[in-house]
């Protein structure tokens, strides 16, 4: 048992688990075990969309230093627009919707690097500044019109099997899928290696900029899958559905126990994260806090995980 | 008279399981050059971070002067004791000017003025130490090539505020310093200890050691073996104190290979007008030399940067900042280059790293009980004996070296040597950039490099540390 | 070599300026009326908090940290100056240097548990929002009379947003970039294990630049309601965004130290004209902030080509 705790003890995931489950019985303990399980379905839906943006954003913060998407709500938004009005409450126009979604998610990618690589514009303020694009062309495109999922869309994204979501089982073999792209891929290993040293990587023949490029795309393609279920999920798109998940996206990534210096990264903790911090919000409404106080305790929260899980003790 | 600068008593350091020094006395006494050599690991730069106060001993006693400072001495109050330090990793802040850089070590330099002081300080010291060194003080150290910004610490540590100068530690001062700048320097460092100040000299090029130092002490494994009079030294005693395979020349160009002719590299350098060209055959070991930093590191990146993705492999000779990947395992840090060639479909296969990784550890004697282990449990010199895994493990034709046998000891240098021979009569061919004239004793060729362009092309049997110089300073026409 | 290192370096030094040149042709361009003493003080006003604010997130940049928290930061300094400090003075100091400690203890957390600064703010950013929405629920309060009496002053000739941001930025840069304490601050981004080595506490150094930053924050608060002459939780979100921005337009750098108090305030004057440009020229409010990302992006690549240009010479 020790044995086990101590190997436990040195992932970096662990913390967000702890982290999540102490939440949960706060929250239980107060309703005196009520809604234990609906609770955690509940979370499991809405935790699975910070899940899939937070490993876009982690592949991003892992090349290194400076690394970061900030127009992943952009974007979300964007795609979520894009796949209502195409698919226009048609099931036989889900597919066209999707590609179009993604397609549109593809522009963001490309134009994102563009401005990193070919201006060499830091990636927050490049990210940033086409965030504002992306959302101007959002809501031009999308003016004014609340359109409804197709049904299976909605299905989709609402279905649940024996209380768990169908979506969270989608998002688990996606992020079996990236962590293996991680650690079992050059890709992946490329990603490692960017962010420890980027020269170091160029001049052990790794592809470093056509390894940037991809992880850009697949922050903004990750993104507009969000967007598409989020909007199925939520009964359509509106143009503040992005809200909110930008500073999800990175919480989760750092909480998760990936590294913000980069060349670290970790899919499991990103679940815990997610977990704790849809957990975290529920258990605050369930203490009936008013607004002040839950943002205090948000705060107070994300820095006291921080604080317990501890830095990256080897770098410098 | 006979009390000592500085004396260490059963000095003990551990890191974690490894036990960097394991009870060290040394006496160091004032007006006196003092070598230290010892093969990489042997605890020299533990123990002079335990002098500059930089790392704390576990055990042992500090005296300087008539002063125990055992229990109070840390890095900032070492240079109130007047011991300055020149450590083998630069400690510039690349985002300030020099003279900005010397207030940093000097406490003193405040108020109204202080710029103009710090710059007369830095300035005046870099003439006297290296006369035509062409370094501007007003410029920002990140803008100086590795050289200038060696001789601008160097300088450093030498100037005088209001705290004493009682011991200079200089840890491989000239492993990035041409042969006239480092001639300057030792020079200088006679001077200085003829004035009474006491200096420590860590250097791996033993000629510098017995000519210059007055005593030598040798370390091995954490202790000091053994210690003497410099005149009761020979290159070979020394060698043999330090427990290396004794240093035969190796095979040098006496075995003249034959050499195929098929071109493996043509090029010219970019940052040059009138330069000559290069060119390598299959097969071929050529040297680029010349005085440090004159374009043939540029020279490497641009081989590298032209050749055809995957086909050349790059051993670089400034490990932290062009090799090493500090976050993974000595194992990941060798197989990170052929990880193409270890995959079965898109995923790479775990078994077949592993098996690489064993491999190379066999093949070019990395000391380590577990490839696993991270990268920097090992010694600088295990380091660079990973990279090299790294670059000839790869499947690519062309090896370019930048320098990377600094800091290395011998015992490492002629196994690689003997590695790099061994590939190149397999056909591969290397391009070696090396400050150390020895070396291009192993090429079968050399260009000379001033100034970004090649001024000149030796053969094998030309290659005299003469000849090399001679071309290195020539006027140009 | 020396001179064409000067001049890349001059170079660099000009590019924010011309950058702000061309911002202010562009508005007044699109609208004459502008180019007057009244007109510049008007466009201007908002610059001085948005420019301390810039200044703030730069002391945070130049040891290698970012502040995600300043504009909610900002804003709860507004909150506590439109309440405390207008009805019980002393009080309200005493929350303000409360505020500023709150910074030097950010950085003493991030620095001990060698926690990412990015994390930490913006968990912070929380903080300061929670209780800036429990001081002041609804927007409201009143800004005290002499902040707003500083912050109307007339000055003959140059308007005073002009004025006061080079101030700021002269007070920065002699503190900053020419000060040997300054030296001690900036090498501190550039190589934090040399300045450990010389026996420099990056501890210290980091609390000082996060003190000085919750300072420069609590300025920032403090000008815009002296504009405002209310306040408001939400007031200045947008500054942690126009702060980064600002930096980066001014030519700071991301990491390594290399920060300039002149350029801050250069590119905090940009950001703000850009807003009002915009308006001048009508763009339909749909595009109203994918404008204002264009304009960033515009400026960035100029610059990007002016120095790929220079380098290429």
């Amino acid at each position: 048992m020790t044995a086990l705790w101590s190997k436990l003890r040195g992932q970096p995931w662990i913390w967000s688990f702890i982290a999540m489950i102490a939440v949960w019985l706060a929250t239980i303990a107060f309703t005196g075990g009520q809604g234990a399980g609906e609770i955690l379905t509940a979370a499991l839906s809405f935790a699975t969309f910070t899940i899939i943006i937070g490993l876009g954003q982690m592949m991003v913060i892992t090349t290194g230093p400076g690394n970061v998407d900030l127009s992943i709500p952009a974007t979300i938004t964007l795609a979520g627009v894009v796949a209502t009005k195409v698919m226009d409450t048609d099931n036989a126009r889900l597919l066209i919707g999707i590609v179009a979604a993604l397609g549109a998610s593809f522009v963001v990618g490309l134009f994102n690097y563009g401005l990193i690589r070919l201006l060499r514009i830091p990636p927050i303020i490049a990210t940033l500044s086409s965030s504002f694009l992306i959302l101007s062309t959002a809501i031009s495109y999308g003016r004014g019109i609340r359109i409804k999922p197709p049904p299976m869309l909605a299905d989709f994204a609402t279905t649940r099997i024996l209380g768990v979501p169908l979506l969270a089982i989608f998002v688990l073999l996606l992020s079996i899928g990236m962590a293996l792209l991680l650690k079992r891929t050059l890709y992946g290993r490329t990603v490692l290696a960017i962010g420890q040293n980027p020269r170091a990587a160029r001049l052990a023949g790794l592809n470093v900029d056509l390894t940037r490029f991809a992880t850009y795309l697949l922050s903004a393609l990750l993104a507009g899958v969000t967007g598409i279920v989020l909007s199925g999920f939520s009964g359509g798109a509106a143009l503040n559905m992005g809200e909110g998940f930008l500073l999800a996206s990175i919480a989760v990534v750092v909480i998760g126990g990936t590294s913000v210096a980069g060349g670290r990264a970790n899919v499991p903790g990103i679940w815990g994260a997610a977990l704790f911090i849809y957990l975290l919000d529920t258990m605050l409404n369930t203490f009936g806090a008013s607004a002040g106080i839950r943002l205090i305790m948000t705060g107070v929260i994300i820095i006291t995980v921080i604080t317990i899980a501890g830095g990256d003790r080897q770098q410098r | 008279m006979s009390e000592p600068a500085v004396a260490l008593t059963a000095i003990e350091k551990s890191f974690g399981a490894v036990r960097a020094l394991a009870g060290v006395d040394l006496v160091l006494k004032p007006g006196e050059c003092l070598g230290l050599v010892g093969h990489n690991g042997a605890g020299k730069s533990t123990l002079m971070h335990v002098l500059a106060g930089t790392l704390k001993a576990d055990q042992g006693r500090l005296v300087i002067g008539t002063q125990d400072v055992s229990r109070q001495y840390s890095a900032s109050n070492a240079s109130a004791f007047g011991i300055r330090c020149v450590f083998q990793e630069l400690s510039l802040c690349p985002n300030l000017t020099l003279a900005e850089n010397v207030r940093i070590v000097h406490r003193a330099l405040k108020g109204i003025g202080w710029k103009a002081k710090a710059r007369r300080l830095i300035g005046e010291k870099l003439d006297e130490i290296f006369p035509g060194h062409g370094i501007d003080v007003d410029q920002e150290a990140g803008d100086l090539n590795i050289g200038q910004r060696q001789m601008a610490e160097i300088a450093r540590a030498f100037t005088v505020t209001d705290e004493p100068l009682r011991v200079v530690i200089l840890d491989e001062p000239t492993s990035s310093l041409d042969a006239v700048t480092a001639r300057q320097l030792l020079t200088f460092m006679r001077q200085e200890v003829a004035r009474g100040t006491s200096t420590i000299l860590i250097s791996h090029l033993l000629g510098d050691v017995l000519d210059y130092c007055d005593r030598i002490a040798v370390m091995k494994d954490g202790k000091v073996v053994a210690e003497k009079d410099a005149r009761d030294f020979t290159r070979h005693s020394l060698v043999a104190a330090m427990g290396a395979t004794t240093g035969k020349a190796g095979p040098g160009t006496a075995a003249r290979r034959q050499i195929s002719s098929a071109l493996a590299i043509e090029a010219t350098p970019l940052t040059a007008t009138q330069t000559g060209k290069l060119s390598v055959r299959k097969g071929e070991i050529v040297g680029l030399a010349g005085l440090a930093g004159h374009g043939q590191t540029r020279m490497l990146i641009q081989i590298f940067d032209g050749a055809r993705r995957h086909s050349a492999a790059f051993i670089a000779g400034d490990r932290q900042a062009d090799g090493v990947f500090n976050l993974w395992s000595i194992g990941e840090n060798v197989t990170v280059s052929a990880l193409r060639h270890l995959r079965q479909g898109p995923l790479i296969r775990p078994e077949q790293e592993q098996g690489m990784a064993r491999d190379w550890k066999q093949r070019i004697g990395i000391r380590t009980p577990d490839m696993n282990n991270n990268i920097l449990t090992l010694s600088g010199g295990n380091q660079q004996k990973a990279l090299f895994a790294r670059a000839l493990g790869s499947k690519a034709d062309i090896v370019l070296m930048d320098d990377p046998m600094r800091g290395v000891d011998i015992g490492t240098k002629l196994e690689v040597y003997e590695m790099i021979r061994a590939e190149a009569e397999a056909g591969r061919s290397f391009v070696w950039y090396t400050t150390e004239i020895d070396e291009l004793k192993h090429c079968d060729r050399a260009y000379i490099f001033r100034n970004g362009a090649i001024v000149a092309e030796l053969q094998g049997h030309e290659l005299s540390e003469d000849k090399v110089l001679h071309a290195s300073f020539a006027e140009s026409a | 070599m020396s001179a064409l290192t000067l001049n890349r370096k001059t170079l660099r030094a000009l590019l924010p300026l011309a950058s702000l040149a061309l911002v202010l042709a562009a508005t007044f361009y699109a609208q004459p009326r502008t180019m007057s003493y009244f007109g510049l003080n008007l466009m201007l006003q908002y610059a001085v908090p948005i420019a301390l604010a810039t200044i703030a997130q730069m002391f945070i940049i130049t040891v290698n940290d970012l502040d995600l928290s300043i504009g909610p930061f900002v804003g709860l300094v507004g909150c506590i100056g439109a309440t405390y400090l207008h009805d019980t003075p002393a009080l309200g100091i005493l929350a303000l240097l409360l505020c500023i400690g709150a910074y030097a203890a950010m950085a003493a957390l991030i620095h001990l548990r060698n926690l990412p600064s990015i994390v930490v703010t913006l968990g912070a950013s929380f903080i300061w929002l929670g209780i800036a929405v429990m001081i002041l629920p609804s927007p409201g309060g009143k800004a005290p009379d002499w902040l707003k009496a500083i912050m109307a002053l007339q000055v003959p000739l140059i308007p005073f947003p002009i004025i006061a941001a080079l101030l700021i930025a002269l007070l920065v840069h002699i503190g900053l970039m020419t000060s040997s304490y300054g030296v001690i601050m900036r090498g501190t981004g550039g190589n934090p294990r040399a300045m450990a080595r010389a026996g420099w506490s990056e501890l210290r150094t980091k609390m000082a630049m996060y003190a000085l930053a919750g300072f420069f924050g609590v300025l920032s608060g403090l000008s815009l309601i002296g504009l405002t002459t209310s306040a408001d939780a939400h007031i200045a979100d947008r500054y942690t965004l126009y702060a980064i921005a600002g930096v980066i337009l001014g030519g700071g750098e991301f990491v390594g130290g290399r920060v300039s108090p002149f350029g801050a305030v250069i590119g905090a004057l940009t950001l703000t004209l850009a807003g009002s440009f915009l308006i001048f020229m009508r763009i339909s409010p749909d595009w109203q902030i994918g404008a204002q990302g264009a304009i960033l992006i515009i400026v960035l690549a100029l610059r990007a080509l002016i120095s790929a240009g220079e380098a290429r010479r």
